[in-house]
């Protein structure tokens, strides 16, 4: 890390090279996830999706990018000038500030952290003020709803997803996310903690406001939530964000439970291996989320709540304490592994448990019908 | 869940406009919902948007033309509606339809059927927050109805294609093997339907037990159709009262149990596949013969001082014609009775007390059509 990219050898300015590199291509990352999205929904729904635009539609986004900086920069009469316009730098900077610690192959991030997981966690968190002043600077009622529905779901979601991420740690022994990278270079932390990587993936979809939890931008219910007054470059704003959101949510997939771009290759490759090593596992992640997105439908904000509070955080912090249990008492580490498919197991059933409403007794129903459906 | 409040301290319902421009009203419908924090406290729908007076235009117009407008009112299922506005005149005027023309009207209705609730499916998904896919599923079975009606009608909507005493023209020559085609793919578009939501967690998390109208209600609230057989009474006017050949056909009619939102889902999926049951029937009846009576008048005259009320089995429900004729070319009063109307009624009732999410979907789950709700 003494010497950067460019041999500079003055930190600061290093670290400011290294942001602006991530930056940029980030900005190209998006328009790219936006591409690729479109692509594979389209695939998924049996259609085409972008073709006109140059080369099989590559330019899409960058028409689309175009476009939305050409409109105009419209602010409601009676919102507040103040939270509407900040809001979607609120939701934007902490997003990418979360790129800092992650690491893209050996030595490629702009600053490796000692408590880099907790950096990214807090980081991430950041982003709900921005949804809650949009929704609120808005003054409209359905930004209000979303606004309210986004804190609701990014306060409760952030505690599986910490657990989540605090369990994989202390198997890794380091909040380090160079450390956890390459304590996997053997067997990736998936092996030993497979029930944490089902909550990480749910609580990872709740903190991106992915179906089946886009509560707060609902299509057909609150017509896009916070963001429902902005227009143009701000608006762009929160599509760029969410989007940076998902691909940094799928590099700390890969660093923490893929482990990175050491497993399976070990650590002594080249660096063109080791992102491309990293590319697969961060591409594996966003195509569940489309996936997802293509085919479940939308929860309802108080099952949202009830199946994070009552499923996922209880059966999180059973895995740390059997975690804790496990690294004190210096067992074998597979027993983890026969716990956490354990935990999948109860984590289904109770899903099932809690999902599949409950029969109620109709007891007005007549049924004089002839065939009965249910 | 009203929340006490402190002293001096005042909370006050929200009010949110719903419509007429929301992605989620099915045309343009407007309800006022009045939300403590996610929960409905009160719902006041408003209607009227589309009001067009086709009633009135139907006096001005002849009965060749009046099929024109019926289309117009439910453009969903063109067809259903034709068929009571020509069933009316033909009971007043006395004609006897052909057989042939018959058995392609009940093809043609029960096709309509088919294509106007994968319309509700596709609708219903978005609702229940899949984004597109089943939008698109639904889409290309339709699409498939559609092309087969535009190669009889010339249209893809507003077919007008029935007439008072039989049917506009002869259908193409390869109607029979087009429509087993068309049967085909609805079949796999129903089976993709099943596959994507009936088991799916999410999905009964979400329809189950809501919006919940119990069968008394129900028949007190004069909703027909599908949403009133989900509510388990098995009212279908096809089989209560039959008219055209379907006493001579064989089908059930499925009936849910709970009333609630999946029952209207699975009560629809079911019965488009007794639709499909029911044309594979009259394709095996269909034989040569003329499509129009053989003394039929240039110009067709009611006579004076009659009046017919007529409902036939639309896909959202009663579908009927009250038609009062002074003589002349022209009713001088009709009436449509829209199902979609009466369903509607219930939306307040099934809506109180859920959440936000749980009234679009109960207002989806009636399948309403606005243009015959104002018609």
């Amino acid at each position: 890390m003494s010497n950067g990219i460019y041999g500079i050898e003055i930190a600061w300015l290093d670290a400011v090279i290294r942001l602006h590199i991530i930056v940029g291509l980030m900005t190209v990352v998006v328009m790219g996830l936006i591409y690729v999205e479109r692509k594979i929904l389209a695939r998924f729904q049996q259609r085409l999706g972008p073709t006109r635009t140059g080369p099989a539609g590559l330019l899409q986004s960058v028409a689309d990018g175009l476009k939305l900086v050409g409109k105009e920069d419209l602010r409601p009469r009676n919102a507040d000038p103040w939270t509407f316009e900040l809001a979607p730098y609120m939701v934007f900077i902490p997003v990418f500030l979360g790129f800092v610690i992650v690491p893209f192959a050996f030595g490629m991030q702009v600053r490796i952290l000692e408590l880099g997981l907790i950096y990214f966690v807090a980081t991430s968190s950041l982003g709900i003020i921005g949804w809650v002043m949009a929704g609120w600077g808005s003054d409209n009622r359905y930004a209000m709803i979303g606004g309210m529905r986004a804190a609701a779901q990014g306060i409760s979601y952030e505690l599986p997803l910490v657990l989540s991420l605090i369990s994989v740690a202390m198997v890794s022994e380091s909040y380090n996310l160079n450390d956890i990278v390459l304590s996997q270079s053997t067997y990736p932390n998936l092996l030993w903690q497979p029930l944490v990587l089902v909550i990480f993936i749910i609580a990872g979809l709740a903190e991106l406001n992915r179906t089946p939890f886009d509560i707060p931008v609902g299509e057909s219910e609150v017509v896009g939530g916070p963001f429902v007054e902005y227009s143009g470059i701000r608006w762009s704003f929160f599509f760029l964000a969410e989007y940076a959101a998902l691909f940094i949510m799928g590099l700390i997939f890969a660093a923490v439970f893929m482990g990175g771009w050491a497993w399976p290759l070990g650590e002594e490759l080249g660096r063109g291996w080791q992102i491309l090593l990293v590319t697969i596992k961060t591409s594996l992640f966003i195509f569940l989320v489309f996936w997802i997105r293509a085919s479940v439908p939308r929860l309802r904000i108080d099952q949202l709540m009830s199946f994070s509070w009552k499923i996922l955080l209880p059966l999180a912090f059973l895995q740390v304490l059997i975690n804790g249990a496990v690294l004190v008492y210096e067992a074998p580490l597979w027993i983890l592994t026969i716990t956490g498919m354990l935990g999948i197991v109860v984590l289904v059933r109770l899903i099932e448990r809690a999902v599949r409403p409950q029969p109620v007794t109709n007891e007005s129903t007549v049924s004089i019908g002839n065939e009965s459906v249910s | 869940m009203v929340v006490e409040s402190t002293p001096g301290f005042e909370t006050q319902d929200l009010l949110i406009n719903v419509g007429p421009q929301h992605p989620s009203t099915h045309g343009v419908f407007r309800m006022v919902l009045e939300v403590d924090g996610e929960i409905v406290k009160d719902l006041v729908p408003h209607i009227g948007y589309l009001h067009r007076g086709a009633e009135k235009l139907c006096e001005n117009n002849d009965f060749r033309q009046g099929v024109g407008y019926m289309d117009r009112t439910e453009y969903l299922a063109s067809h259903n509606a034709e068929l009571s506005y020509v069933m009316a005149v033909e009971a007043l005027a006395e004609l006897e339809v052909p057989e042939r023309a018959q058995w392609i009207r009940m093809i043609l209705c029960e096709l309509n059927r088919l294509s106007s609730h994968f319309m509700f499916l596709g609708a219903f998904g978005v609702d229940v927050g899949v984004f597109g896919t089943p939008f698109i599923y639904a889409w290309r079975e339709r699409e498939a109805i559609i092309d087969l009606f535009e190669e009889i009608s010339g249209d893809r909507m507003m077919y007008a294609y029935f007439r008072a005493g039989g049917l506009a023209w002869e259908v193409p020559g390869n109607f029979e093997e087009r429509v087993r085609e068309v049967l085909v793919s609805t079949r796999q578009g129903m089976k993709d339907f099943d596959n994507l939501l009936t088991r799916n967690e999410i999905f009964l998390a979400r329809t189950k037990n809501v919006g919940i109208i119990s069968a008394e209600d129900a028949v007190e609230l004069g909703m027909s159709g599908p949403t009133l057989r989900a509510s388990g009474v098995s009212l279908d006017i096809r089989k209560a009262e039959p008219y055209m050949y379907y006493d001579q056909i064989d089908f059930d009619v499925p009936v849910g149990t709970n009333g609630d939102v999946f029952d209207r889902y699975l009560v629809r999926l079911k019965e488009m596949e007794q639709s499909v049951h029911i044309i594979e029937q009259c394709l095996a009846r269909l034989d040569d013969g003329p499509i129009m009576p053989e003394r039929m008048p240039r110009m067709l005259r009611l006579p004076e001082d009659q009046e017919i009320y007529v409902r036939t089995e639309a896909p959202r429900g009663e579908y009927g014609i009250y038609l009062v004729s002074k003589g002349g070319n022209k009713p001088w009063r009709l009436k449509v009775r829209s199902a979609c109307l009466s369903n509607l009624q219930a939306l307040k009732k099934m809506s109180v007390g859920q959440y936000v999410a749980d009234a679009i979907i109960i207002l989806g789950s009636i399948d309403i059509v606005l243009s015959e709700v104002d018609r």
